[in-house]
């Protein structure tokens, strides 16, 4: 379960907007709005523990994070990279499951390739195979769309249904609204306002 | 935790200027330092061994911001901080198998570049182990550095300054236990310091490696 | 007051500024005071050393400056220290305040004892623990000063510096061991708390006093640019607009 209560992140000292008051439940899915430099980024990594300026409190249970840099290693293929990542959550590495997972995103063909030789569209077809593979019940993501085809854009949308679905929460920073069932958004307007 | 020694293996066999710069920059050094010393006689003063090991201060000054740089910029440290269990050991063991590559490297061939500089025979076999303890401390301090200016862009100079000053001990040690006549290596009072230097920043650098690194990480 | 309640106070900086007030000026006073009886004293009317005649005399200026810079040296990683464990702007602060007069008094220190070394032991500076030491110790300072201008951030900063001060701590004992570890230039201490000092009380109690009298001007300089920080970061706000105009 996500709260925030009276959350206010700060750079520099300096205040990026109004305090936030939000609850999310199991199933629960929150699309993060807001122009560039309102502070989107800071707060989901606010949220992980990575950035430690804010006022107010959270709670934010373990979660999966995706930020604007992927996390993958360039030297290594998409399989390496998945079982390091398993490796890292206390996970066990299932070849098979995670070649499913691949071929789900339409990336199997290139499970034995180094990430240097994909295109940055390919890296993140692959970085969403971590989602699916994470044994972490809530997703922080941020701005997943981008540089995706339609077709990647419909499956992050699948994806993301199919989680809060199973019962797990997702938080998404992006500029390209969710197309989902069920949604609440935040608007984040910079130093303004900033409703749910 | 094999999952993440694997990786870190693949990282340096497949980088292989990561292994080959440090290696290469101490033959260099040796070899400029040979061709700068004017005096071509057969004796030795001591300061052979004392700018041997100065050169492995600034190799392994030279290889230390590539320890946590290609994580840091793949987003691959994120991912360490947030989802694995334990952060602290996957650090340890990046920096560990940073000084493998590069200090236990160079004590390997420790006897061969001392020759190169004119070291005699004797001394040898206690530059080796000078070096095997003395290294370990170099990655591991120096690591802290790294942790501070990664999130930096590249600042060399930076990470010198506050380097540096932590690894002047280790050098004074070191090239005292190198340069002892006495066989007994048990009887050599740096060598305890030496070795006593290299467990506590083995067991304590970590805790502060961690902290730079969530100050750097905060700094994206 | 007790240590608890003043912990807490200490939280805000504008309790800190007001308090302070007062003990900047009684430092800044005795340090006056003491630090003119003190030169006066040790320069003048105190006996020539039996060897060295005159120009022992330094040492009044040698022994307090390298005292000082280790102190505060030492107050910058209890800052750190407490910056992390109880996230305190102020020890932010009080790193920034220490900075400038410990790296002018580490090399006072150097400086003097090298001006001190070449009549008394014919050399103006040899490799020994302490010096090696001491100078490591300056650029620790010069490090934390670099570390410092380049994050932008504030609590970034604070946090970084104070990580920079608190690993470099490892170096204060060293350089207060390393006359009795090693035997070169500087001789074991001369002054311990349990024994006498080896040295006749018409030469020690001038240099006391001159120790005392740094001290007191260092926590003069100290807090005075703490206070100058304070109101620096907290320029905005309602108190401190309320103090410039009283002070028009």
């Amino acid at each position: 379960m996500l709260k925030l209560t009276d959350l206010v992140v700060l750079r520099d000292e300096a205040r990026l907007f109004q305090p936030l008051n939000a609850t999310l439940e199991a199933g629960g899915c929150v699309e993060l709005l807001g122009p560039n430099g309102s502070g989107k980024s800071t707060l989901l990594r606010t949220m992980i523990g990575l950035h430690d300026q804010y006022e107010g409190t959270y709670e934010c249970p373990d979660c999966f994070y995706q930020g604007h840099k992927l996390g993958l290693d360039d030297l290594m293929n998409p399989i390496e990279n998945l079982e390091w990542f398993l490796g890292l959550e206390g996970s066990s590495f299932d070849e098979d499951s995670a070649r499913k997972a691949l071929a789900r995103v339409n990336m199997v063909e290139y499970a034995l390739v180094p990430c240097s030789r994909m295109s940055q569209g390919q890296k993140r077809r692959v970085s969403m195979v971590r989602w699916i593979l994470s044994k972490r019940l809530a997703w922080i993501l941020d701005e997943p769309f981008t540089l995706l085809d339609a077709t990647g854009v419909r499956l992050v949308n699948e994806l993301i249904q199919e989680k809060c679905e199973a019962g797990g929460l997702v938080v998404c920073a992006t500029h390209l609204p969710l197309q989902v069932q069920e949604k609440k958004s935040i608007q984040l307007e910079a130093l303004s306002g900033s409703q749910v | 935790m094999g999952s993440v020694w694997v990786r870190e293996w693949r990282a340096v066999v497949r980088n292989r200027s990561a292994i080959i710069n440090p290696v290469a920059f101490v033959f260099l050094g040796v070899l400029l330092f040979n061709l700068g010393s004017r005096s071509y006689e057969e004796s030795f003063d001591g300061s052979a061994l004392g700018m041997l090991w100065v050169l492995v201060l600034i190799a392994n000054l030279l290889a230390l911001d590539s320890t946590f740089r290609r994580d840091f910029e793949s987003g691959l440290l994120e991912q360490i901080f947030v989802s694995a269990e334990v952060p602290f050991l996957i650090l340890f063991l990046k920096v560990l198998m940073q000084w493998m590559t590069t200090g236990f490297l160079i004590s390997l061939l420790s006897p061969l570049l001392a020759l190169l500089m004119g070291v005699p025979y004797e001394l040898l076999g206690n530059t080796f182990v000078a070096l095997l303890i003395g290294t370990p401390t170099l990655s591991f301090l120096g690591a802290i550095g790294a942790s501070l200016t990664v999130g930096m862009g590249r600042g060399g100079a930076l990470l010198a300054l506050l380097v540096l000053p932590l690894y002047i001990p280790v050098l004074i040690f070191g090239v005292d236990v190198s340069q002892s006549q006495s066989i007994a290596l048990t009887e050599i009072s740096s060598l305890y310091w030496l070795f006593f230097i290299s467990l506590a920043s083995l067991t304590l650098a970590p805790f502060a490696i961690l902290l730079g690194l969530k100050i750097s990480l905060a700094m994206d | 007051m007790k240590i608890k309640e003043l912990w807490h106070r200490l939280g805000s900086p504008r309790w800190f500024f007001y308090y302070s007030g007062a003990w900047v000026r009684f430092f800044g006073v005795f340090a006056l005071i003491l630090l003119s009886v003190g030169f006066v004293w040790g320069l003048l009317f105190a006996p020539p050393e039996q060897y060295q005649g005159n120009s022992f005399r330094i040492f009044y200026i040698h022994l307090p400056a390298a005292i000082l810079c280790q102190s505060l040296y030492l107050a910058m990683g209890v800052g750190g220290f407490v910056l992390y464990v109880w996230r305190m702007k102020l020890a932010d602060i009080l790193i920034a305040a220490c900075l400038p007069l410990g790296m002018s008094l580490t090399v006072l220190a150097l400086f003097t004892g090298a001006v001190w070394g070449k009549p008394t032991w014919g050399t103006w500076w040899e490799w020994d623990g302490r010096i090696v030491s001491t100078t490591v110790l300056l650029f620790l300072y010069i490090g934390i000063f670099a570390i410092r201008e380049a994050i932008s951030d504030s609590e970034l900063r604070g946090k970084a510096s104070g990580l920079v001060a608190m690993v470099g701590m490892i170096n204060i004992p060293i350089i207060k061991y390393s006359v009795d570890w090693w035997t070169t230039l500087h001789q074991p201490a001369t002054f311990t708390l349990t024994e006498k000092p080896a040295m006749p009380i018409e030469m020690w109690l001038p240099a006391l006093v001159m120790v005392i009298g740094f001290y007191f001007f260092a926590a003069h300089n100290v807090l005075t640019r703490m206070r100058a920080e304070i109101l620096r970061r907290e320029a905005k706000t309602a108190w401190v607009k309320k103090l410039a105009v009283k002070m028009v």
